[in-house]
């Protein structure tokens, strides 16, 4: 493997396929970040856990990348030879871990629409995205249920616990609009069948939310200002530091097998 | 509180140990019977236990720290996701452990609040810092293998809860040993720089590794006692042994060289290894091995970062118990 970026030829499918599989990696180190050092041992299992799924669900998507693309690229090769400009993510998954209720709430975000956006994509006509989307769906259900339960726990439990909780959607509120962008590559994937409109689910994304703060006497921001730019590689200043650990090993010894 | 309600101390505060018992106890333990939670047993038996399970809980817990250190920076999304399933398991061997030893009357947070005061120990070979990627496959390899052989007996231990945990973590253990092994093997199989990376991992784990097995037999405090209860059925310079001989053909499979020059194979085919030196022991053991601060400070963190989110979680169970409390009456 060289030390040098790796070159993609971005085609919608392969863009498409990238742009969830790096959700899915960069969501995925981010909580395992927290192994070790979560606020009780019961966590560190269930965010490895939710770690390992998303990992999962990355690898499965780079490969079928890789597949698509037809080139000499690997899942390895997209997750630690692309620099921040190739990454193509969403700006929610790559925001830093802050405390648990920042963890918690950038994962309820990501999770209700996961919920949707796999279970959705079940009926892709393209059959490994398909295939893709019946296990992801299921492990984004429990990732769902499992952030759920704690944004309750901790917007209905202490003043402290309600105050970090609500600071931590007030500041996330502004990553989730890029969920539901389309751009004119996807919409010929969606005119083709091959994915779904996002769109359609925001109406759904937003019951669940409403539901579960309102039960854990939260409230979601009236400001809709949207940030954008991770699906186009305009990132946040923290994917730069993320990806520089992620990569150390392939960019220091370039080429070897491990 | 995650104590069960177990008849024990109302047990320890009758003073029933009398020799009648004494006898019948140990009766049973030499037909090889399970001793189970409820059962009557010594004030040091059950003092003797709760001390060794819990510091193999705390070793557990501290143990995914080092390993922990290359999670993110692991060379392969394979060996990234392997990893970290991998330290998940000795979370939850951690959790296991300390369920077993709230069994025998002590909770969890008393027995985590005594390791994170520095009153209770945990092993020593997590004071020692993962510099490199090899330092993941030598631990595999080598920490969790030394920890096999000394577990594989544990699970014939006379303390019923203790010996079925360890029946489980043995076998997730033995998984984690193969793991290390072939991230050394294909080290080993790579470029000279990787294999100086292994060899240089192996130099500084290996003696480390062999002061796991605790002090030399002429100088052990806990043996006797913890023999005639069946809780140890091997001595810690046997354990040592049987781990030097499997070790040394794994090694030499390798190419690798074990750092003891006085290394020799004796006429039973035995490896005899060189005078281990018992001070870098005492002084790990003491608190100066070169992560003991950070490893405690990095558990502490923790502990003390996450109290709110602890404090949250009771708050809002005491409330929704309140509140179903509060709808049943009306």
């Amino acid at each position: 493997m060289p030390v040098a970026n790796i070159q993609v030829s971005e085609t919608p499918l392969v863009l498409y396929t990238l742009r969830r599989a790096d959700d899915a990696l960069i969501l995925g180190h981010r909580l395992s970040e927290w192994c070790g050092h979560a606020p009780m041992l019961e966590e560190d299992m269930a965010l490895s856990n939710i770690a390992l799924d998303l990992l999962g669900q990355a690898r499965e998507l780079y490969t079928y990348a890789a597949r698509v693309e037809g080139k000499d690229n690997d899942e390895d090769k997209f997750a630690y030879l692309r620099d921040v400009r190739q990454y193509r993510n969403l700006l929610l998954v790559e925001q830093p871990n802050g405390d648990f209720a920042q963890t918690l709430v950038r994962q309820f975000f990501y999770s209700a629409f996961a919920d949707l956006y796999w279970r959705a994509m079940m009926t892709s006509c393209d059959t490994t995205l398909a295939a893709i989307a019946a296990k992801s769906e299921k492990e984004s259900a429990y990732h769902l249920r499992h952030s759920s339960e704690w944004i309750i726990r901790l917007g209905d439990g202490t003043e402290e616990s309600h105050a970090r909780t609500q600071g931590a959607i007030d500041h996330l509120w502004a990553f989730t609009g890029e969920m539901f962008a389309v751009d004119d590559g996807e919409r010929g994937l969606i005119d083709a069948g091959i994915a779904i409109d996002p769109a359609t689910l925001r109406d759904r994304w937003l019951k669940t939310l409403s539901r579960v703060v309102s039960e854990a006497t939260l409230t979601l921001p009236q400001n809709n200002w949207m940030q954008q730019g991770g699906r186009v590689g305009r990132h946040s200043e923290h994917l730069g530091h993320l990806l520089s650990e992620l990569q150390s090993m392939q960019r220091t010894f370039p080429g070897l097998t491990w | 509180m995650y104590t069960q309600a177990l008849n024990t101390a109302e047990a320890d505060d009758r003073g029933l140990e009398d020799a009648a018992k004494a006898a019948q106890f140990q009766a049973r333990i030499d037909a090889e019977e399970r001793i189970e939670p409820n059962d009557w047993m010594p004030a040091a038996y059950r003092k003797t236990l709760t001390r060794q399970i819990s510091q193999h809980a705390h070793s557990e817990i501290v143990g995914m720290l080092p390993e922990g250190n290359w999670i993110t920076r692991a060379p392969t999304l394979r060996r990234k996701a392997a990893l970290l399933a991998k330290v998940q398991d000795e979370c939850g061997h951690g959790l296991y452990l300390y369920a077993a030893a709230e069994t025998l009357g002590s909770s969890r947070e008393e027995l985590v609040d005594a390791m994170l005061a520095g009153k209770a120990k945990y092993s020593s070979i997590f004071n020692y810092p993962t510099l490199t990627w090899a330092d993941i496959g030598t631990i595999g390899w080598l920490v969790d293998g030394a920890a096999i052989m000394n577990q594989i007996p544990l699970c014939r231990c006379s303390y019923g809860p203790y010996a079925r945990a360890m029946i489980r973590v043995c076998k997730e253990e033995s998984f984690h040993q193969r793991q290390g092994y072939e991230i050394m093997l294909t080290l080993c199989r790579g470029s000279d720089e990787q294999k100086a990376m292994a060899q240089d991992a192996l130099n500084r784990w290996w003696w480390p590794v062999l002061m796991m097995f605790g002090p030399p037999d002429s100088a052990s405090q806990h043996s006797d006692a913890s023999t005639k209860w069946k809780i140890k059925r091997f001595s810690n310079d046997e354990l040592r042994q049987k781990f030097v001989d499997a070790t040394v053909p794994q090694a030499q499979y390798l190419g690798l060289t074990i750092p003891d020059p006085g290394m020799t194979q004796d006429a039973d085919g035995h490896w005899r290894y060189s005078e281990i030196d018992w001070t870098e022991f005492k002084q790990v053991l003491a608190g100066n091995g070169p992560c003991n601060r950070d490893r405690i400070a990095a558990r502490r963190k923790a502990h003390d970062e996450g109290a709110w989110v602890r404090e949250a979680a009771a708050a809002y169970a005491a409330k929704r118990q309140h509140r179903q409390t509060a709808q049943a009456a009306e």
